[in-house]
């Protein structure tokens, strides 16, 4: 899980610099690179999730 | 990269500057070791000092040569993304480089240095002195240049104005991006990999709280580490943002009020939520404060640099306690959450303040790199490098403590030693 959430992050990188390069209207560009940040973020949130699944299997 | 002519006064103001600066290295190595268990304290200074030489001479063989020069240019949807330098080798014609680029390579061989030192923090107790290394070199020979590069070295992040009209560029004057960010992405790396300090989270209950031994250190290392970042964020100013001297008071002025405001709203959070306030929560606070600064010193207000330490002092111990609590995650450095989060929330202030239109953008087109790419490229860097170095000390060595492990003598020998039941 947590690598799943490694592997996520990157995928809001990618959509960050696509609406760099797609959308030269401001608004629009700041929207998508938004969507970038919180598809990272949802990353995180999963490989943070990952770890303390992972650290509450070793506690057992 | 900006090669400006500089005056000579300007050129002697910036070196003496710089030559302050390691003052902030010092003062992030005393909070390091204070931070730890007192069992491991020489090991920590010691690592500190050893991460400091490994990573100036991996920096100077390796890592200049990605950060100078005029970089390699991918040609993508017609712009420029020009991401890795192609300086000269081994530090050549450093010499008779202009003295803007000997300034900058000044400027970046201390950068490294306190990005190296971070994730030792996070590691103390339990991260091998040679794994400590390891780490300092990878990030010196590879991690920072290509970060430095895209930041400081005339890189894409600081082309998006020119490319992309948003305002200057991504701008980071005093390093909050390739320095304070970059190391806490490396502890939060460093953290997962080499897990948690033994008895930090029992079977039963909530995690064990192992206080660092040494308020002092902790303290006076905040001290030395507000002189040491003056002169950094001043430096960076004139290097990076080419301020003009009449706005260098202003800079200094906006570096002690972001670190007054943090301390100051850490003062009260702690006061609040235990009864008394926290001395080593203080400390992490003053110093998010501080690496905040970094970020916006050069390019808010005094009244907007002190809301921006503050906001980092309210996020300091709240977000220390959760990533304790609730995300198993063992940093007893609180580097993570001071470096990581002070930096991005900096860096997050300077779009918000800063006057050019775009600017906003630019900074979180930076943050966005940070964390969806930085973040995964060192964690799966370091993962690798974990099958030859192994980070983590052995079951005896954390049970004797890192000192006698691994340098055969304690930090203070006329001590008596607790064992971890005393702490139980």
């Amino acid at each position: 899980m947590k690598y799943a959430g490694l592997l996520v992050m990157p995928a809001g990188f990618f959509l960050t610099l696509a609406a760099l390069i797609l959308f030269p209207d401001p608004a629009m560009r700041a929207a998508f690179v938004l969507c970038g940040l919180a598809v990272e973020a949802l990353g995180l949130v999963v490989a943070v999730r990952g770890h303390m699944a992972a650290r509450g299997e070793s506690r057992l | 990269m900006n090669t400006t002519p500089i005056t000579d006064a300007t050129f002697a103001l910036i070196l003496a500057l710089l030559l302050v600066a390691p003052l902030a290295i010092a003062g992030v190595a005393l909070v390091n070791t204070g931070l730890g268990r007192c069992r491991s304290a020489a090991q920590a200074l010691l690592g500190n000092l050893a991460i400091v030489a490994v990573s100036a001479i991996v920096f100077a063989l390796v890592g200049a040569t990605f950060l100078g020069g005029a970089g390699h240019v991918l040609q993508l949807a017609g712009k420029p993304w020009n991401w890795a330098g192609t300086g000269p080798y081994l530090l050549g014609g450093l010499g008779t480089a202009s003295p803007h680029a000997q300034l900058a390579l000044l400027f970046e061989f201390l950068a490294v240095a306190l990005a190296a030192q971070i994730p030792w923090g996070s590691g103390a107790d339990r991260l091998r002195l040679a794994a400590g290394c390891a780490i300092a070199a990878l990030l010196a020979a590879l991690v920072f240049p290509l970060v430095a590069h895209s930041v400081w070295g005339g890189g894409w992040l600081s082309q998006l104005g020119v490319n992309f009209g948003l305002g200057a560029g991504f701008l980071d004057g005093g390093g909050a991006a390739s320095v304070q960010v970059l190391g806490g992405v490396c502890a939060l790396a460093v953290v997962w990999i080499a897990g948690p300090r033994k008895g930090k989270f029992p079977k039963e209950g909530l995690s064990t709280a192992l206080p660092g031994h040494n308020a002092v250190y902790v303290l006076f290392g905040c001290l030395l580490a507000l002189v040491g970042w003056l002169a950094w964020n001043v430096a960076g100013a004139l290097l990076w943002l080419h301020a003009p001297l009449s706005a260098l008071p202003v800079t200094a002025v906006n570096t002690l009020l972001s670190a007054s405001g943090a301390i100051a709203a850490t003062f009260a959070v702690t006061r609040f939520r235990f009864g008394k306030p926290d001395a080593s929560l203080c400390a992490n606070g003053w110093l998010a404060g501080l690496v905040a600064s970094s970020a916006c010193a050069g390019i808010v207000t005094p009244l907007q640099s002190l809301f921006t330490g503050v906001v980092a002092g309210i996020l300091t111990p709240l977000l220390v306690e959760l990533l304790e609590l609730a995300l198993s995650i063992d940093d007893p450095s609180g580097a993570i959450t001071v470096h990581a989060v002070g930096g991005l929330w900096g860096l997050l202030a300077a779009g918000i303040f800063a006057p050019q239109p775009g600017q906003l953008v630019a900074q979180l087109v930076g943050i966005s790199a940070l964390l969806g790419l930085v973040l995964p490229l060192v964690y799966l860097f370091f993962w690798l490098l974990n099958r030859f170095v192994a980070f983590r000390v052995d079951g005896d060595g954390e049970r004797i403590g890192m000192d006698l492990h691994e340098l055969g003598g304690g930090a203070y020998p006329e001590f008596v030693i607790h064992r971890d039941e005393s702490y139980r």
